[in-house]
């Protein structure tokens, strides 16, 4: 599986890994992709977050499981079966706080992960695959989030719902044959919450798959690292993966974990939205209708184009144009530490999120649409005009020839700072 | 030196952003109604209910709430710890007094019998509709009412929330609300009210209820007593949660300083 010869290899030892491995090479498998593994030994704690996110996927699967054996599926019975979760279950306030949160800590960990892969240009050749299904798990992660945030049948849930599946409708000639068939009916109703019950409970079960093809990828094409530069010599470059980076991921989670449980424990509902703990009724439009804070850019961009289709496109466009990224962006130097310019646009890309998320939380009104169109435009740009100019006219700082050089070049800065 | 510089310039950004939002917020006319932040027991890392104000909030609910709303939990939850502690026998009596409808009986009729700890507390109404019609609005069900109301914070406290564990943002909004009636010539103008026309008129004044631990009875305490069991009513296992919270961070911390003493150990004869 993996393209790059590992640190050791696996000889089974007892009678039975013998007999096992001469029918399954599981064992070898296992011990080439998590022990022998070759790892870049200048990775940072930013690169912890690809285990964070195994873990966080783990801790979605379990918690959600438990809470489907007490949660009902029906529009008049799902709200009150949440209350009966948090009352009546052992323990069931603090699975679904930690399911709930976990949802959020997930997308934390997951922005966290892909501005790392755009600093450090993680996305460029041979690794465009890997990439691309990162982009998809992203987008499974995002259908999953919002259908599970209907399930609990508030106010948010059903006007969130409304909201998003009514975005098909514009589809020109079949929209609102699509959006009839996806809600089962001729408004969200059970038969929307039944289907999104259960695609809820399948997606999880496909960002699984995704994220296997995700870590195959990963260990075919070798991990990217600070420096940028391929592996050139797997002994004075990297270690193996356990016990370095295991215990390195095992660091960077227990400290998430922290972070995780601070809002479990102390800020279950900050989160969250107060509207949500009242239940669902479609003769009463919130005030503001906002979805969870992780498609605020999103929805800031669908809100900005004044055109009901063309909004629709451009949030769909924002998410796709990622998986395009490999070919957008046109500079042969991988990480923004030896690309002094786009280093820069980095950060105002960084900045434009946070203040698209910003927006799309405010009414669409006045100032904040003016805002909102500025930053979408801006939001374009980058993708379409800044990254593949700026290949042509950004002088990179010298690459070092190899990981082994970075790390002697890093030391040696730090040596001359003391 | 280079990264110092990218962080600053983002810096700026987000504080270029900081700055425009509140003249942007200011362009929309109405001004945000006044909720101050009040001291509650319940609040912060160590937050426990005071038992006291709880029973006194319950007899304010009884006594005056109740007529018109709900309160779907379980009556036993009155006894369970981390609650208003109220001893089994005391649930008992009180349950009794209600009048609870159930069956079908063997005969196929439905039949009235005595309340018991385990049913829910009995709906002042028998639909909302039934509610609507006698109130022009159905009056909210307190079960996860201080939960499901908030006041904005506004930019940059929403963000020190989670910093400071600052979660009464409902019972906040509550207390506030009950203490908003400030006009003697309309009871149903509210300070608080998103649009200050509330349907609820004025709901209690001073010295309605019987406090017999010497408590002032006014409404300021009556509020803050009764915000204070809609928490707890919305919330019984806060003081368990927290408690929990303290305990599995501290033994997260230990664990993580362990497993960054090993990883050092392991990467300590490797240059990076």
């Amino acid at each position: 599986m993996s393209g790059l010869p590992g640190h050791s290899v696996y000889t089974p030892k007892s009678g039975v890994a013998r007999w096992l491995e001469a029918r399954l090479p599981i064992l070898s498998f296992m011990h080439g992709s998590f022990v022998a593994y070759p790892t870049p030994k200048n990775l940072n704690y930013w690169w912890t977050f690809g285990g964070i996110l195994s873990m966080m996927l783990i801790v979605q699967i379990i918690t959600g499981i438990v809470l489907v054996m007490h949660y009902t599926p029906h529009v008049t019975l799902a709200f009150d079966s949440v209350e009966h979760i948090m009352r009546d279950v052992n323990y069931g306030w603090l699975i679904r706080y930690v399911h709930a949160n976990g949802a959020s800590m997930f997308f934390i960990a997951v922005y966290i992960h892909m501005l790392r892969g755009l600093y450090y240009g993680s996305y460029k050749a041979p690794r465009e695959v890997l990439w691309i299904l990162g982009v998809i798990i992203y987008l499974l992660m995002m259908a999953t989030g919002f259908m599970g945030y209907v399930l609990p049948w508030g106010q948010m849930s059903f006007w969130g719902a409304t909201v998003i599946t009514n975005l098909f409708s514009a589809i020109p000639f079949v929209g609102d044959a699509i959006t009839t068939w996806l809600w089962g009916g001729y408004s969200v109703d059970n038969p929307t919450l039944n289907r999104f019950f259960s695609l809820h409970y399948l997606l999880p079960f496909m960002i699984a798959a995704v994220v296997a093809l995700h870590v195959w990828a990963l260990h075919v094409v070798g991990q990217n690292n600070p420096a940028g530069v391929e592996i050139k010599d797997v002994k004075k470059d990297t270690v193996p993966f356990t016990p370095h980076a295991t215990m390195k991921d095992a660091y960077g989670m227990v400290c998430f974990l922290i972070f995780f449980a601070w809002f479990v424990f102390y800020n279950p509902n900050y989160l969250g939205h107060a509207d949500n703990y009242i239940e669902a009724n479609p003769m009463v439009t919130p005030a503001h209708i906002v979805p969870e804070w992780y498609y605020l850019p999103f929805y800031a961009i669908l809100r900005s184009i004044p055109d009901k289709l063309g909004g629709v496109i451009a949030m769909f466009g924002a998410i796709a144009i990622m998986a395009f990224l490999p070919w957008l962006d046109t500079s042969r130097v991988r990480s923004a530490v030896y690309r002094p310019v786009y280093k820069v646009f980095f950060w105002v890309f960084v900045a434009t999120c946070i203040g698209l998320g910003y927006l799309g939380a405010m009414p669409a009104e006045g100032g904040y649409v003016i805002a909102s169109r500025i930053l979408t435009a801006w939001y374009f740009l980058h993708f379409l005009v800044v990254l593949p100019l700026l290949g042509l006219f950004e002088t990179p700082r010298p690459v070092p020839a190899s990981i082994h050089d970075a790390v002697l070049e890093n030391s040696a800065a730090k040596g001359a700072a003391h | 030196m280079v990264l110092s510089k990218t962080f600053r310039l983002t810096a700026a950004l987000l504080g270029a952003l900081a700055i425009s939002t509140p003249a942007l917020a200011s362009g929309d006319g109405h001004a945000a109604p006044k909720i101050e932040r009040q001291d509650w027991t319940f609040g912060g890392l160590f937050g426990t209910y005071d038992k006291a104000q709880l029973q006194r909030g319950f007899r304010v609910y009884k006594e005056v709430c109740s007529a018109c709303h709900g309160l779907s939990i379980p009556m036993r939850t009155l006894s369970q710890p981390g609650g208003p502690g109220f001893t089994e026998d005391q649930v008992k009596t009180l349950a009794a007094e209600y009048k609870v409808k159930d069956g079908p009986n063997d005969a196929g009729d439905m039949f009235e019998r005595a309340g018991r700890p385990s049913d829910k507390f009995p709906q002042p109404f028998a639909n909302k509709n039934a509610a609507a019609s006698a109130l022009q609005v159905a009056p909210p069900d307190f079960a996860v009412l201080a939960k499901a109301r908030t006041y904005s914070r506004g930019f940059p406290l929403f963000l020190l929330d989670p910093l400071l564990t600052y979660q009464e943002h409902g019972v906040d909004y509550i207390y506030g609300l009950l203490n908003g009636y400030s006009k003697d010539d309309d009871p149903n103008w509210n300070d608080v009210f998103p649009g200050n026309k509330i349907a609820m008129a004025k709901p209690i004044s001073d010295g309605a209820v019987e406090y017999t631990d010497g408590s002032p009875k006014t409404v300021q305490q009556y509020a803050k007593d009764v915000s204070a069991f809609l928490m707890w009513a919305a919330e019984p296992a806060l003081e368990q949660r927290k408690a929990m919270g303290l305990k599995v961070i501290i033994f997260l911390m230990v664990f993580a300083s362990l497993l960054y003493l090993t990883k050092k150990r392991i990467w300590a004869n490797v240059e990076h």
